[in-house]
């Protein structure tokens, strides 16, 4: 319980950071710790996998990638915008509705029997974690999605594919080249029809 | 100990106080990267009251549906940077109120 109240009041502290840094590099390092605190929250849940998946996708792969266009941008010539920012306009309605849904949870959950179970539906038995076969371990994890989640797993494999070739698309050196090349190519053939055609009039 | 010691809607509650902070700083903030950053916060709260209902049913499913989450969520921050990184080639700017060039 102790671990769960510092966990989220560091969760919430390091969300609102990240919302409200004037720098982007801090709005990175905020989202950081905020992804440390939810591995640290995985593994209260019994979720060790996630936690590892978090701290390596997430913290790993994701912000790295935040920070890299960072560091490509701000190396430009007209880095981030100093302007204002929307708050002052926007502020009222988004604390209104935010307030709105959260007392629409709040009423929601006071009239609804929220989660009184305790029998193990499919996965493997509790346990502590870090030891094998227990319910989130790699071993439980591994087996629930290669054999009934395997067509949700290999839509992920596509899903991933469209977005290396949208990427590569959008921003790859190749991409305008390719298309100019292209173009060249048509405006060539173009003219050599148009030649053609007027050597056989 | 199949019963959790947190309650549930100690989760529930968190999850969604996480998600408005980044509805907001979608809305507010014009800085395309931290919006970004804002939408992987929504994500995440989504993520973890996954993992506490999987961890209330003792259920796998909740398990992979956050795999499948950051998944998703991996391609769609490398599709939005590389947005970003084309807009801020051709327009030299990132900031969201000036690239308006989708405003009717």
């Amino acid at each position: 319980m102790i671990t769960f109240w510092a966990l989220a009041i560091l969760m919430l502290l390091s969300a609102l950071w990240c919302v409200t840094a004037t720098r982007p590099i801090y709005s990175v390092v905020a989202l950081l710790g905020n992804f440390l605190m939810l591995a640290i929250m995985y593994l209260t849940l019994n979720a060790e996998f996630l936690a590892v998946i978090q701290m390596i996708v997430y913290s790993g792969a994701i912000l790295i990638l935040f920070l890299f266009v960072i560091a490509l941008l701000s190396s430009g010539i007209a880095p981030f915008s100093v302007g204002p920012d929307r708050l002052p306009r926007i502020a009222i309605p988004v604390l209104a509705l935010a307030l709105i849904a959260l007392g629409f949870l709040a009423w929601a959950l006071a009239h609804t029997a929220v989660a009184t179970p305790g029998a193990t539906a499919n996965g493997a038995p509790l346990g502590p974690v870090g030891t094998p076969d227990v319910f989130g371990s790699v071993g439980d994890f591994g087996t629930a999605l290669f054999t009934t989640y395997l067509l949700p797993f290999e839509i992920t494999a596509l899903i991933l594919m469209v977005a290396v070739i949208g990427v590569v698309l959008l921003a790859g050196d190749q991409a305008p080249y390719v298309a100019t090349k292209k173009r060249e190519a048509q405006v060539k053939r173009d003219m050599r029809e148009a030649i053609l055609r007027e050597g056989g009039q | 100990m199949t019963l959790m010691s947190v309650p549930l809607v100690n989760y529930i509650t968190l999850s969604a106080v996480i998600f408005f902070i980044g509805v907001a700083g979608v809305v507010m903030r014009r800085n395309p990267l931290i919006m970004l950053m804002s939408i992987e916060l929504m994500f995440n709260a989504a993520n973890l009251l996954f993992a506490a209902f999987a961890r209330a049913w003792l259920n796998n499913a909740g398990h992979i549906f956050v795999f499948l989450v950051i998944t998703v969520a991996a391609a769609e921050a490398a599709i939005g940077l590389a947005i970003v990184v084309t807009v801020f080639r051709s327009a030299r700017t990132v900031d969201a109120d000036e690239v308006a060039l989708m405003k009717g």
